[in-house]
């Protein structure tokens, strides 16, 4: 008697133990959705101080940025466009060099090639950014400069070259698992029908693995929007509305880290800025990491 | 003369072969050209970066403090720091990473608040590091009174890592057979003994290859640090988390921006420094992998 209730007892200890046990775990899950609802909540309740005081159309549509001037301006748009024209040179270099990788490691490169390239061209992602900028001042611009007599100490043009070495093996690693995927069954077909094999590459594997092809673009392209390290010390800090890549601009990564770096006292609308534009920033980048995911799953293909 | 259309969508049948296979030559070559620019790159970058900072690299570089005189500063107070980092990431990350791994794969049932914890974690492994050095700086110095610590840098940083962590612990657990369970459970174990004793060794060569991957990402992070406010010219060893402390990256970016030349190649030894740590740490998540997938 005494012998089954101890069972008893124990066994009853055990299923607190289990439920306690599922519960912590799924508190770590849950850290993970108290992230996100830190930063939108953060971005939000800090800008709304800003934006009582600054309309948000004076801040979308505006073309001066000068907080730390006076009169102070606050027009996001330089800061946008120094950031896209950093993600558009960036783009150049990646998406098609970063196409052409892949396209050679899935179809033309022997598998054993394949294992040993693909490592080396990550590494080129895991390179921390900081080291980018160094690479982008200290090597890429003076060859700029040498080239082009006019081109800026910071220019936007060596920012975009380092970004896209960076962001290179996102583009050719998504890229070549997507034309990976692609069933042998329809390059097979393509054979028997006398295509080449340039017209089996670029006519049936890669608008058959187009969907992720184009995810992989897309994510490359949200990356070099939230560079900070590279661009800021390569691409300088002046936000201007200009469009040639051998002036300095400012983009919105590296007004924040300007910000962070200097004196601006807590609270002040200048320290305020840093959210708005960090809110902009996580909208732009949510909106593509979305947009990337959506066109994954709808356009996949699914072969067999 | 249009004969069936080779291409599915338009172009026009080209007869002639050898032009054909002159096109393929040129496109492979240029392929191939893609490759060599990335490896190119790398190679550059690397005898670049080497060349300007092996000349600095010496014991005591290692282990002086930052100082105003180019002949005289080291990196001691960047490597504490980036020790610290370390430990203080992998005490946080490590945990909860595997803690919701675990649950998502073992606990969690097919509903929408699963698919919308799996979809937040995908999305909060591509916000830009800087936004988590706004979530930190709001959180951990301001609200939760950290000042601009250790701590603070770390558990922003363990954040950061934190959805690499959950993904490739995810997939080291998914890919345990599910006949070990069964078997688990067979044997009358409870949910929680099969994972400790049966799911977890099994899947901890490849949780622990991620988990070296996501913290050597942090390890090189710059942005959300000088976000939260860590100093770039620290003389002291920081002893406890909540003293102020510098890391590598921070040391090196402080270096380059500089605009006195010696300490440009100050900036390139520290990046030597960094990116053997960073190679060693990939060394050793490679030899697990490689143990891994020999064992299974």
């Amino acid at each position: 008697m005494s012998g089954g209730t101890s069972s008893l007892t124990a066994r009853r200890h055990r299923v607190v133990q289990e439920r306690a046990i599922g519960t912590l775990l799924f508190a770590c899950g849950a850290i993970s959705v108290l992230t996100t609802i830190g930063i939108v909540a953060v971005l939000l309740s800090q800008s709304a101080g800003f934006f009582a005081e600054v309309s948000p159309i004076e801040f979308l549509t505006g073309t001066r940025w000068s907080p730390q001037l006076v009169p102070q301006s606050f027009g996001i748009l330089p800061l946008v466009n120094g950031t896209l024209i950093i993600a558009l040179g960036s783009s150049l270099i990646a998406i098609p060099i970063g196409l052409a990788s892949a396209i050679y490691l899935s179809e033309y490169a022997q598998a054993r090639t394949r294992r040993l390239i693909k490592p080396i061209l990550e590494i080129l992602a895991g390179i921390p950014t900081v080291v980018y900028g160094y690479f982008g001042i200290m090597f890429v611009t003076p060859i700029l400069r040498a080239v082009f007599p006019h081109t800026g100490i910071f220019n936007a043009a060596s920012a975009s070259i380092v970004v896209g070495i960076m962001i290179l093996p996102m583009v050719s690693s998504l890229s070549e698992d997507a034309l990976n995927a692609v069933p042998r069954s329809l390059r097979e077909a393509a054979y028997a029908l006398g295509a080449t094999k340039f017209e089996v590459s670029t006519r049936v594997v890669t608008p058959a693995a187009l969907s992720g092809i184009v995810a992989s673009f897309i994510l490359a392209v949200s990356r070099a929007i939230g560079e900070t390290m590279a661009v800021t010390l390569a691409a300088g800090a002046t936000p201007r509305m200009t469009l040639n890549p051998l002036e300095s601009v400012q983009t919105m990564t590296a007004y924040i880290v300007q910000v962070s770096l200097g004196d601006t006292p807590y609270g002040s609308l200048e320290y305020r800025t840093i959210f708005a534009v960090g809110l902009v920033l996580f909208l732009i980048t949510l909106a593509m990491n979305l947009l990337s995911q959506k066109i994954t799953r709808r356009f996949r293909e699914v072969y067999e | 003369m249009n004969g069936p259309s080779l291409a599915p969508r338009g172009g026009r049948f080209e007869p002639r072969i050898a032009a054909r296979q002159r096109t393929g030559r040129i496109f492979r070559g240029l392929c191939l050209a893609a490759v060599g620019f990335g490896i190119l790159s790398l190679l550059v970058l690397l005898v670049d970066v080497t060349k300007d900072g092996l000349h600095v690299l010496s014991l005591d570089f290692l282990t002086r403090y930052p100082s105003r005189l180019p002949a005289r500063a080291g990196i001691r107070s960047a490597i504490l720091g980036s020790l610290w980092m370390m430990g203080l990431v992998t005490l946080l990350a490590f945990p909860l990473g595997v803690g919701a791994a675990v649950y998502l794969e073992e606990y969690a049932t097919k509903n929408w608040f699963t698919r919308m914890l799996q979809t937040n974690i995908a999305n909060l492994a591509g916000v830009p590091s800087i936004v988590y050095g706004i979530l930190g700086l709001a959180v951990f110095v301001r609200f939760l009174a950290f000042g601009r610590s250790v701590l603070a840098g770390a558990a922003t940083l363990a954040l950061l890592a934190l959805p690499v962590v959950i993904i490739s612990a995810q997939e080291a657990i998914r890919a345990v057979p599910s006949s070990l369970r069964e078997a688990s459970y067979g044997l009358g174990a409870s949910r929680w003994q099969t994972i400790q004793h049966h799911v977890l060794p099994v899947a901890m060569p490849g949780i622990l290859t991620g988990t070296i991957l996501a913290l050597s990402r942090a390890i090189g992070e710059t942005a959300p640090l000088i976000m939260i406010g860590a100093l770039t010219f620290i003389a002291f060893d920081p002893k406890t988390p909540l003293d102020p402390f510098t890391v590598l990256p921070i040391q090196i970016f402080n270096w380059t921006a500089d605009a006195r030349t010696p300490f440009h190649d100050l900036a390139a030894g520290a990046i030597v420094v960094l990116l053997v740590v960073l190679l060693l740490m990939n060394a050793t998540a490679i030899l697990l992998r490689n143990k891994y997938q020999r064992k299974l």
